[in-house]
Order: C-alpha cells, then sequence, then structure tokens
C-alpha cells in the first residue's frame, strides 16, 4: 500500500499557491493535515501529480472573533477545537462533535478544512457547521467567495469548490442558541452510523430556528426541512417531538451500507431525534 | 527529491526523499529505526504512532518531505531520554505488551495522556487509547500499566 | 484440589527463592518490546535484498486468459515478473487432505495458479522490485486479462444441482462430511419433556494479526541452502514444507523466526504467495522479501469460522440433556489449505458439541464444501467458539423452555468433577476436569443477586441488562491423532537442550516458539526453577532451526504442555548432572545435594558447598583435576509427547453482563468473567492476561468482526475501518479465575491457556443479549450480533 510516484510543492502563500496551481493544472492536489488524503492515496483511490502543502500558508490558520463571527482558520486542528476557549464559548457544538471525531493522533493533524473539503457524508464537521449557520470562505486565485454551509455540500464527496479554490475559513455567527451532537458509532471514533448536529432557539418554551442536520444517512449531511417545520414555533414536548419524528420521512432517503439497510438508518435517525430533542427538554426543564 | 533537514530524536538530519516516503517508511528504512511500525498504512491501527513537534500522530500518514524542520521523537527516542522509563516499566510488571508489535505506538499514545495531567479515569485512559489496536492482550493489563504510572506520579512529591 | 506448589511435583522445596513455578515473573522480552527494540522479520534488511508484490485476481472465479508482463517489466526498479508457469517448474503443487478423515478431498495448489483465479485476492503474478513501492507500480503495470467464470459462493447451494463445480475433476465441492452417531436420537427426542431448536450462525472473519504475514527467503547457489526469514508458528514444519516443495533436502533449508508480532493460527499455514517468495529466491540466487500489507492481509489470511449450524436439543422434566442433534455446514473456500486442511474446524464442531454436559445421545454432521472465498483454515480455538455457542445457546432455550435458572439447568447436566475419566459421546476422552468447581469458583466472583436485582430494576426504567453463561471445553497438548495419523509432517513431540556455560549461566533451546504469549518467559521459569538457578540466568533460544531441537511450534495450546515438560524434563537431567558433577568434587553423595539460586548446596542444611562458576570453571577449563571416567557433560536435551490420551482437555465457564440498547441495536460491555482449569499454571499473570485477549478475539468475533462478500464474491471489508477489530474503548473489565487439575501425563502437569477465552466469549455474550432481550421477546443467534440483526429481531426494522 505503498503511495503512488507523484510530486510536492510547499506553498508559503497564497499567491505561491496561485502559481503552483498554474504550473500543474488540475492534476495538482492540495494537502494540509493529509489524515484522509492520504489514507485514500494508499488505496490508490487516485494518483495526483503533485501534492502541494498548504500548512504553511499564513492566512489559514487562526481562531479569532471577528465582529459578529467566529473565524476559524481552514487550518484549524480537531484538537484546537476540542481545547480553544473561543470555541469553547462560541461554538460549544464543534468543542462538543471534535473530541468524537477518529482518536488523539488524528485530530492533532487532522484540519477542519481538510474534514469540510473531503466532504464525508458520515463525517461531524459538515454537519456541525451546517447547524450551525456557517458561511465558508473560499479563496482563489479570482478572490474570495462566502459560501453559506448548507449549499457548501453539493453531492457524494463533493463540494461548492471549484478547480484550485480551496477553502480558507469558516465563519459561525455568534448567536446565542442551544446546541447538541449525537451519534449512533460502532466504535468509540468511527465514522457514524447515523448522527445528528442540531441547533435552535428556546423562546417561552417554543422551538425557533431549529437546524436539525443528519449525518451518516445520505450522500450529503442533511439539513432536515421536514422535521424543522415540525417543529418551528412549537412548544418542546412529545408530540412535537414525534411530529418532528414522523416528518423525518420526507427528509432522508439513505443508501445501504456495510451496517445496514436505509429503513435501519431512517430509524436510527428517529431514535436521535428523540434523544437531542428530549436533551433540549431536560434543559429547557431545568432552565425552567 | 525532496530535501528535508529535521531533527530526530534530538539528532539533525538532513536527506532527500522521495514524496511518496512516509515518515514511518522514512524512520525504518532510511534512519534504521525500526521501533515505529507499519501495521496498516492506512491511518487505522495506531501502530505508527510517533510523536511530531510535540504531539502525537500517525506516522503512516505523514509525507516524509513535509517535515522540514520538525522535530520527531519514535519510540526509541523516548526510551533513551527516560521520559516514559516509569512508564515502560510498569509495561513490564503488569506484562501489559505479548507480541510487542503495537506496543511502541501504545506506548506513544500514553506517554501524551501522561504529559496531559489530569487523573483520568480507567475509562478515560481506555478512550484515549481507542485509536491504538492490539490484538493479544484484553488491553486491561495496558489500562493497569498506564493506571500505575498515573497513580505513581501523582504520588512522587 | 490440586495444590500448586514445586514439592508436589517433585521439584525443591517451595521456599527455595528459585522456586518459580506458579510465579508471576515478569516476562524478560518485554523491555525490548517496549523500547521498541525488538526485530520483527520486516525490520531484517540483507544485502541485495529485494521485495515481491503480487498482482491479486480481481475475481472470485476467472481463466487467466493472458499475462502481458512488458509494460511492467520497464517500470523503474522492477527486476523480474514471474507467472504460476513460471514458478511450477521448480515448485511441486501440495494437497491438503488428511488420511484420517476419510474421503476427504482437495485439489492441488501451486504457488500461483496456472490457468484459473478461484478468489478474489489470489496472488496471480509475482513483481519482483527493487523496492517494495516499485515492485507496487510494477503490479499496476501487468495487463493480465481475466475471463470471468461464474462463482459459487453461497455454501448453502455448493453441493446442489446447478452448482459451479470449483474443481472439475474432483467431481463435486464436497470436501468432507463426517456424523458422529451414538445412543439412540430419535428415542431420546421422541421421549423428551421439551425439545429446543434453532439455527445459528458464525460470521466469517479472520485474525487481523497487526504484523502481517511476513517472509524474507534467501537462496545461497554457492551451497545450495534456503535461509527464510519467517514469521511462522512452526519453524520446523515450513523448513520440512520449503525442502519438499522446492525438492531440496530438509538439511539445506534453515527457517529463522525471530520476534513475530501475533498469529493466533494465522501464521501456521501453508500461504501460496509466501511459497512463491521461496521458490523465486531459488530461482534468483538472492533475498527476496515480502510483507502482505492491510489490503492483502484480508483477502489472502486465512478466514475462519464461516458456519451455519441447525441444533435440537432434547430434555426431560427435571431438565437432564438426553440428545443432542446438530447439522453443521461450512464453507472453506476454494482450496483446503496445507498441511492442517480445512476440514478440521468442522471435525472440532462434531467433537466438541455437548463437550461440557453427561449425556448419552448424539448426533453431529458436519458438511465442508467449496466455494470461491478466501480459504479457511484454524484460527483461534479452532471450532470451539461455533460448538460452545451451539451448546450453550441451546441450552439457554431449554432453560427457559423448562422455567429453570440456566446456572441451575447447568449444574444439573455437568459432568461431574469426580467421573473421570470420562468418554464423551463423539468419542473424546477427558482425563481430568473441574466443570462444577469452576461453576462455584465463578459463582463466588460474579455477584449474581446484584446483577438480577439491578436487571429488574433497570427493566422497570427500560433498560435493557443481561447475564449468560457458557461452559465449554478446551482441547490442548494435542498427540500425533490430531494430524500425524493422518499423513502430515505436523511433529505432536518437542524437544529441549538444556546446557550450562562456564559461569553458571544456563542456556535452553526449544522446539515451542514465541509469538508474544510468553513461551520463552515460562520456559525459563521451568528451566530455572528444574536447575536451581536465578531465572535471569537462564537464556531461552527458540525460532531457528539450525539450532533447536525438532518441534512442532507452538499452536493448539502446546507452549507449556508440551515444551514446557521437555524443559523440565531436560532441566532435571541437567541439574542431575550437575550434581554429579559436584558430587564428585565435593566427595559427597550427589543424593545430598542440591542447587538453591546457582550454588550448590548441601541439601538437609542448605548451607552453600560450591557455586556453578566455580563448578564451570574446573569442567571447562580443569577437567584434568576431575576422576577420568567421571561424565561431565553439561548438557542434555529431553523430548516430550503425550502418551495416554490423544488431547490434554481443559475446561472453564465464562460468563458475561451486558445492555442492549433497545433502540438502537448497540450492546455495551459491562462486564465479563472467566474461571479456566489450564491445569498447572506456570505464570498466573501470563495465563490471565492470555485469557483476556483470548475473550477479547471472542468478543471480536461476537459482535465486530466480519468478511463481508457481495454476491459476486468480492470482499468488501478490506481496511481497518471497515473490519472492525475490538478496540480498548468498548472492551469491558474482565475478572479471571483459576481452578488447577493438573494433566498427569507430564511431571508439570501443565495443559493449554490460550484459546480458553475464545472458546467461550462469543456463547457467553449471544446467552447475555437474550437474557436482556427476553422481556422484549426477541433473541439472536446469528453473530456478529450487529445492531442491525438486534433491531430486526426486535421487529423495529424488517
Amino acid at each position: 500500500m505503498k503511495w503512488p510516484a507523484m510530486g510536492y510543492d510547499r506553498a508559503g502563500s497564497l499567491d505561491q499557491l496561485w502559481s503552483t496551481f498554474r504550473a500543474h493544472g488540475s492534476s495538482a492536489q492540495i494537502i494540509a493535515g493529509g489524515q484522509t488524503l492520504l489514507a485514500a492515496l494508499a488505496f490508490r483511490l487516485s494518483e495526483p501529480s503533485k501534492l502541494i502543502d498548504i500548512t504553511g500558508i499564513p492566512e489559514l490558520r487562526g481562531i479569532s472573533v471577528q465582529g459578529q463571527a467566529l473565524r476559524l482558520g481552514a487550518l484549524t486542528l480537531h484538537a484546537d477545537l476540542c481545547r480553544d476557549p473561543l470555541v469553547k464559548a462560541h461554538a460549544p457544538l464543534l468543542a462538543a462533535a471534535a473530541p468524537l471525531i477518529a482518536h488523539p493522533a488524528i485530530r492533532n493533524r487532522g484540519t477542519i478544512g481538510g474534514s469540510l473539503a473531503y466532504a464525508d457524508p458520515a463525517a461531524e464537521l459538515p454537519a456541525c457547521i451546517i447547524a450551525l449557520d456557517a458561511t465558508v470562505i473560499t479563496v482563489s486565485a479570482k478572490g474570495e467567495r462566502r459560501i453559506p454551509a448548507s449549499a457548501f455540500f453539493t453531492d457524494l464527496l463533493q463540494t461548492a469548490l471549484e478547480p484550485q479554490e480551496i477553502i480558507a475559513a469558516v465563519e459561525i455567527p455568534l448567536t446565542k442558541r442551544l446546541g447538541a451532537i449525537e451519534e449512533i458509532a460502532r466504535r468509540s471514533g468511527d465514522y457514524a452510523m447515523a448522527g445528528l448536529a442540531a441547533t435552535l432557539h428556546l423562546e417561552a418554551g417554543r422551538v425557533i430556528k431549529p437546524r436539525l442536520v443528519y449525518f451518516g444517512v445520505g450522500k450529503i449531511p442533511v439539513l432536515a426541512a421536514a422535521a424543522a417545520k415540525a417543529l418551528e414555533g412549537r412548544s418542546l414536548d412529545r408530540a412535537t417531538i414525534s411530529a418532528a419524528q414522523a416528518a423525518l420521512a420526507e427528509d432522508l432517503d439513505p443508501p445501504q451500507d456495510l451496517h445496514g439497510p436505509p429503513e435501519m438508518k431512517r430509524h436510527l435517525a428517529r431514535v436521535l431525534t428523540e434523544r437531542v430533542l428530549q436533551g433540549f427538554l431536560r434543559e429547557k426543564v431545568q432552565a425552567a | 527529491m525532496i530535501p528535508i533537514t529535521l531533527t530526530v530524536n534530538g539528532e539533525k538530519v538532513t536527506r532527500h526523499v522521495e514524496p511518496r516516503r512516509h515518515l514511518i517508511d522514512f524512520l525504518r528504512l532510511d534512519l534504521g529505526l525500526t521501533g515505529s511500525h507499519a501495521g496498516c498504512e492506512h491511518g487505522v491501527c495506531g501502530a505508527c504512532t510517533l510523536r511530531v513537534n510535540g504531539k502525537i500522530m500517525r506516522g503512516c500518514l505523514i509525507l516524509a518531505a513535509s517535515l522540514d524542520g520538525a522535530d520527531v521523537v519514535t519510540i526509541e527516542g523516548i526510551s533513551e531520554s527516560g521520559e516514559v522509563a516509569d512508564l515502560q516499566a510498569a509495561f513490564v510488571a503488569r506484562n501489559a505488551a505479548q507480541c510487542g508489535f503495537c506496543t511502541p505506538g501504545m506506548v506513544m499514545t500514553a506517554a501524551e495522556l501522561l504529559a496531559e495531567g489530569g487523573s483520568p479515569t480507567r475509562g478515560e485512559i481506555r478512550e484515549y487509547l481507542s485509536g491504538n489496536y492490539c490484538r493479544c492482550t484484553g488491553y486491561q493489563a495496558i489500562v493497569d500499566a498506564v493506571e500505575d504510572t498515573l497513580r505513581s506520579r501523582s504520588a512522587a512529591p | 484440589m490440586n495444590e500448586i506448589t514445586p514439592a508436589s511435583i517433585g521439584l525443591s522445596r517451595e521456599d527455595l527463592p528459585n522456586s518459580y513455578i506458579g510465579r508471576s515473573v515478569p516476562r524478560p522480552n518485554v523491555p525490548k518490546l517496549v523500547q521498541g527494540r525488538a526485530t520483527y522479520t520486516d525490520d531484517v534488511t540483507l544485502p541485495r535484498m529485494l521485495h515481491a508484490a503480487f498482482l491479486r485476481s480481481p475475481h472470485a472465479h476467472a481463466r487467466i486468459s493472458t499475462i502481458d508482463t512488458a509494460r511492467a517489466k520497464a517500470v523503474p526498479g522492477v527486476v523480474r515478473v514471474f507467472t504460476g508457469h513460471d514458478l511450477a517448474k521448480i515448485c511441486d503443487p501440495w494437497v491438503a487432505t488428511l488420511d484420517h478423515l476419510k474421503g476427504m478431498k482437495s485439489a492441488p495448489q501451486y504457488p500461483l495458479p496456472l490457468n484459473r483465479a478461484t478468489w478474489q485476492g489470489e496472488p496471480i503474478v509475482a513483481v519482483i522490485a527493487e523496492t517494495r513501492a516499485a515492485a507496487e507500480d510494477g503490479v499496476a503495470a501487468l495487463d493480465v486479462e481475466f475471463e470471468a467464470l461464474p462463482a459459487q459462493t453461497d455454501m448453502e447451494t455448493a453441493l446442489a444441482p446447478g452448482a459451479v463445480v470449483i474443481h472439475p475433476e474432483l467431481g463435486d465441492n464436497l470436501v468432507f462430511t463426517r456424523t458422529a452417531e451414538s445412543g439412540d436420537v430419535a428415542a431420546a427426542f421422541a421421549a423428551a419433556h421439551k425439545i429446543v431448536e434453532a439455527r445459528f450462525v458464525t460470521g466469517r472473519h479472520t485474525g487481523v494479526t497487526l504484523e502481517a504475514r511476513s517472509i524474507i527467503a534467501d537462496y545461497n547457489p554457492a551451497d545450495e541452502t534456503l535461509t527464510v526469514y519467517h514469521s511462522t508458528q512452526a519453524p520446523h514444519m515450513m523448513q520440512g514444507v520449503f525442502a519438499k516443495q522446492l525438492r531440496m533436502k530438509e538439511g539445506d533449508v534453515r527457517v529463522i523466526c525471530k520476534d513475530v508480532g501475533g498469529s493466533f493460527g494465522i501464521k501456521v499455514h501453508v500461504y501460496p504467495d509466501e511459497v512463491a517468495v521461496a521458490a523465486v529466491a531459488r530461482i534468483m540466487g538472492r533475498p527476496v522479501k515480502f510483507v502482505a500489507d492491510r489490503f492483502e492481509s484480508f483477502v489472502s489470511d486465512i478466514h475462519a469460522r464461516d458456519h451455519r449450524i441447525k441444533g435440537r436439543l432434547a430434555v426431560d422434566a427435571e431438565g437432564r440433556v438426553l440428545a443432542f442433534d446438530i447439522d453443521d455446514l461450512t464453507g472453506i473456500g476454494p482450496y483446503s489449505v496445507y498441511p492442517r486442511t480445512s476440514a478440521i474446524e468442522g471435525n472440532q464442531v462434531v467433537n466438541l458439541c455437548g463437550g461440557p454436559y453427561d449425556f448419552m445421545n448424539y448426533r453431529c454432521t458436519t458438511t465442508v464444501v467449496l466455494q470461491n472465498k478466501t480459504p479457511t483454515c484454524q484460527y483461534r480455538a479452532v471450532g470451539h467458539p461455533i460448538a460452545t455457542a451451539v451448546t450453550e445457546g441451546l441450552m439457554d432455550l431449554a432453560a427457559e423452555a423448562l422455567d429453570m435458572d440456566p446456572v441451575e439447568l447447568r449444574r444439573r447436566n455437568l459432568i461431574r468433577d469426580d467421573a473421570y475419566p470420562y468418554t464423551s459421546p463423539p468419542g473424546m476422552r477427558f482425563e481430568g476436569l473441574s466443570h462444577h468447581a469452576s461453576l462455584n469458583k465463578l459463582l463466588e466472583m460474579v455477584p449474581l443477586d446484584r446483577i438480577r436485582a439491578d436487571q429488574a430494576e433497570a427493566r422497570q426504567r427500560g433498560v435493557y441488562r443481561g447475564i449468560g453463561f457458557a461452559s465449554f471445553i478446551e482441547l490442548t497438548n494435542p498427540s500425533p491423532f490430531m494430524y500425524g495419523i493422518g499423513g502430515a509432517r505436523i511433529s505432536a513431540q518437542d524437544g529441549c537442550t538444556v546446557r550450562m556455560d562456564p559461569d553458571g549461566s544456563i542456556v535452553a533451546s526449544s522446539g515451542v516458539t514465541e509469538q508474544g504469549q510468553g513461551t520463552e518467559a515460562i520456559l525459563a521459569q521451568i528451566v530455572a526453577h528444574g536447575v536451581g538457578v536465578p531465572v535471569n540466568r537462564v537464556k531461552i533460544i527458540t525460532g531457528d532451526t539450525q539450532t533447536t531441537p525438532y518441534g512442532g511450534g507452538t499452536w493448539a495450546c502446546r507452549g507449556a504442555g508440551i515444551g514446557g515438560e521437555a524443559a523440565l524434563q531436560s532441566a532435571i537431567a541437567l541439574k542431575q548432572q550437575i550434581l554429579e558433577v559436584a558430587g564428585a568434587m565435593l566427595q559427597a553423595a550427589p543424593e545430598t545435594l542440591d542447587i538453591t539460586m546457582g550454588e550448590i548446596t548441601d541439601k538437609a542444611s542448605g548451607k552453600p558447598r560450591m557455586t556453578l562458576f566455580e563448578l564451570g570453571r574446573i569442567v571447562y577449563f580443569r577437567g584434568d583435576t576431575l576422576p577420568k571416567d567421571l561424565q561431565r557433560e553439561l548438557v542434555q536435551t529431553r523430548h516430550f509427547i503425550t502418551k495416554e490420551y490423544p488431547f490434554a482437555f481443559t475446561n472453564g465457564i465464562q460468563a458475561s453482563w451486558v445492555e442492549v440498547d433497545a433502540a438502537t441495536g448497540m450492546v455495551k460491555l459491562l462486564e465479563h468473567w472467566c474461571v479456566e482449569d489450564c491445569g498447572r499454571v506456570v505464570n498466573p499473570m501470563l495465563v490471565d492476561e492470555q485469557v483476556r485477549g483470548g475473550i477479547v478475539q471472542g468478543i471480536g468475533g461476537a459482535l465486530y468482526e466480519y468478511c463481508i462478500y457481495d454476491a459476486e464474491g468480492n470482499l468488501l471489508t478490506t481496511t481497518l475501518a471497515d473490519y472492525l477489530v475490538p478496540m480498548s474503548a468498548e472492551m469491558p473489565e474482565i475478572n479471571v479465575g483459576h481452578v488447577e487439575t493438573p494433566t498427569r501425563e507430564s511431571l508439570l502437569g501443565a495443559k493449554g491457556a490460550g484459546e480458553a477465552g475464545t472458546a467461550g466469549a462469543p456463547a457467553a455474550i449471544m446467552n447475555a443479549i437474550n437474557d436482556a432481550l427476553r422481556p422484549l421477546n426477541a433473541r439472536v443467534h446469528e453473530q456478529p450480533f450487529t445492531p442491525e440483526r438486534i433491531l430486526r429481531a426486535l421487529g423495529t426494522i424488517a
């Protein structure tokens, strides 16, 4: 399982990256942490002519609050998400999600940008940024684009990134809301059989702007519109939760995988819905 | 071939490497450091766990070419420095290694847990080690060894 | 109960500091393992060494139409390319059958097939290059045309009309069938108070040694010798295999086995890619290395346990077992694996079902068939987890049908501890087992009342917990009745040579091997104990056919029982010889002397008389001062083979306490217990973690590990992300207890301990899950017990 023969370049700045892209065309591939890419190369699933290492580009680093958003540079490590105080304060959902990703040695090198760009439908972070209504900031030689997270994932392992365009950062609006992530995985650190990242506001006991994003149950993370509609404006009680569960039938069309049939995924998604919303309910009861 | 200069176990090393060389093959084939093992070469088993710039990583998921200027510590280095002599003694005392193929990676992972301080429970130790596959033991002796080391370190003045 | 003391086995006083048998001595091998200083086969580099990679069949069944090697040969670094026809010129095929398995058949297997691929992953073409990476590039550049053929993947239809006959010259896909029958099964079922039945499935899984299969073969044309560095359990057997297949003399083949990164039965078989490497080295006259990568391991390491078993159990109103009636079917891939054969696993199912219980009427059939999947063969606890799951699954069903406590049902049926010798219905002879003592010991360890109360309370909250039990027997210390009588050159005896060097150091070389279980540690303990020296004065040599006595190696739990006894006998012989010499030097009768911590002592007073260092100085450098006719060879060899019983059976019982998430089908392991009786325990610490490791491997088969194929015979689980092995976070705390019933076949009294955990764990977990699910009227008998299967059993999904 040796990697194929290929070239390697380091880009120390975005300008260097664009010129390297120009020199090598579409068979060049960027690498950040490489925790997914290099495993895929071991399987020889792809054979890029050149890897361009972007870990030395300063513009892609850093965690900061800028205006009304928390900005996470694309090179932010999963391990940073676990422990960074700004993340804990402004995006606790990400702090809760990161420990679910693989294992310490992977979290020490894997990046948020890599996870989003690879767009594994069972991964936690793509679902989380949709639940957080984040914006993906991309950059290319043509300049910057701001893509809503909910529009970023387009198909299985596909994103809205153009060729020779990369993720620069993710911006998460500083909004007070409840958030939770729950997943059902065979073993700790495995990709989930099914997972749910959810955010919502509770105002006077009523659900406002719920965002339920299911992962591991489709080609992309699924923002459940029908379930959200069943929740919006309702009091968060058992009946509402049941209605949201029922509405999921419209939202989800899961594929078969090694863990089981579509029917099982749908069932697990309903279980997750119950568990996550019950969790909010408990918080609500405690708050009251 | 990419020129790199890095520190491996405290020694400065300069080499030219093919981009397709992962860190484990670089250590094993180019430097003769065979203590790090290639168990799966796709980042899952943890046998190749070692320390890069102070944090544990999977050696099979790192391009050697990307390590110009890096500080790499392998099982050989961490053994020579004595940093985990107590942990290694606990592994011996508890029979926490059988075939030993996972052991260097297991020690490197446990070393990071120890370095983080705190007083993790057995469940938290298990969780921290959950990316390191051991086929021989029932993991229990390994957890015992780590727990013993944590206890003796926290008891030390 | 048998006391484990040195005195009880006729050795020195038990209070001597060198009385090591029964003590938890740390393994001398571990420091090098924890410091990364071991030497596995892949750590060995030889001058002019080349590397092999294989093109493997992408089809489960295909004709090899053309092989064009031109592009591959042009790849930089590629040196040569070999096809099946190239290697067949100097390497003979093998057929894996055993004469005592009546009617068994299989087809000749070549290192690389000549015309046809019969499983996805079969090695077809070998590319030899300067580096492994270049060899892989060469494989990618090979142009091989396959004509896909219909594949026979389903074992249930392998013998049906219309089945694809995988080897037409065999006539059909039947490899072997055997029925054991005793008593009157039909009458017993007719008279039964209750009959329970179930269909069990054990999932095909594999060994996943963390160190993959590894080999370096080096042929020296000048002296016509082949030296093979091999990660193997059986160096002497492989020496014979390489010699025979490559038409060489055994004396010209040397197999060296350095540190082995796990084996579990995976590394005791003859693999075509490994023989191909030896053949290539023979042709090229240079060293060639092959280390399977993880992809290759999943498709080419032997698989195991692919069985479907229908079982029925008849009990009377008091809960006594009247009869077992069992039908086992297993698919073994396209070839029986050499030289142990792939019929043994099914044969073991026939031998072992019902094993712990005292009953009269038995019928069990195994049917072993070919299929186009990776070959299966012996893997840790061969057949045992299957037989135990069927037996113990049926026992729990019977307990439920009788409304009887499952522990009570077992107590009523387990063979009495004073009933030995005992011969089981399928003809297994038990010298001495301890089922009741083990059950009692287990119940001392398991807080059953607290658990039952917790279970009842949890059910009120909709939390489903269950406890399951599984008694088992385990076959260890096999005699020639296992393989030798079938014509296989697999040695059941083993030898040990112990010598004293001039400074009093003791060196022992043994035919059994070390793969991490602690073989060398227990041999050192036994030899130190036997001679009378500190354990750190003993060096153990294993794993080299040129320097160790001929032996079978380490498999079927024979290291301690066979290799340990050979070591003990040779150590005692050396001690005797040392005392003869010391007697002459000290003018004392040898029987009045002893050796304690490396010193000759007066036996009665314990007073030191002379150091071994001094004795060594005289013998080796001043032999002129000794009486002329004094025998002074300070080296002794003894070989050992069991003689009275074909196998030394062990026994034990496990309990598993689980929680099933009825909403998700996930099983959480809360705690696990095992009491096992492996006879004399040489080193309790090693045995305990061996048992735990075995249990975790059993847990793997029960909950996680599964080789999943598509309908065309393509393996879908080919990475460690898809094939799930047990990891630390999900594993329970495992409590181990011992009962000791030493075998009287040997002075040491040790039986095997390595497979007990794996034998019993899946059954205990299955019964625990079913206990948890009982209020929900759901049951599972198909392993692995995945969330999908549990949700189906619950009716949550269709």
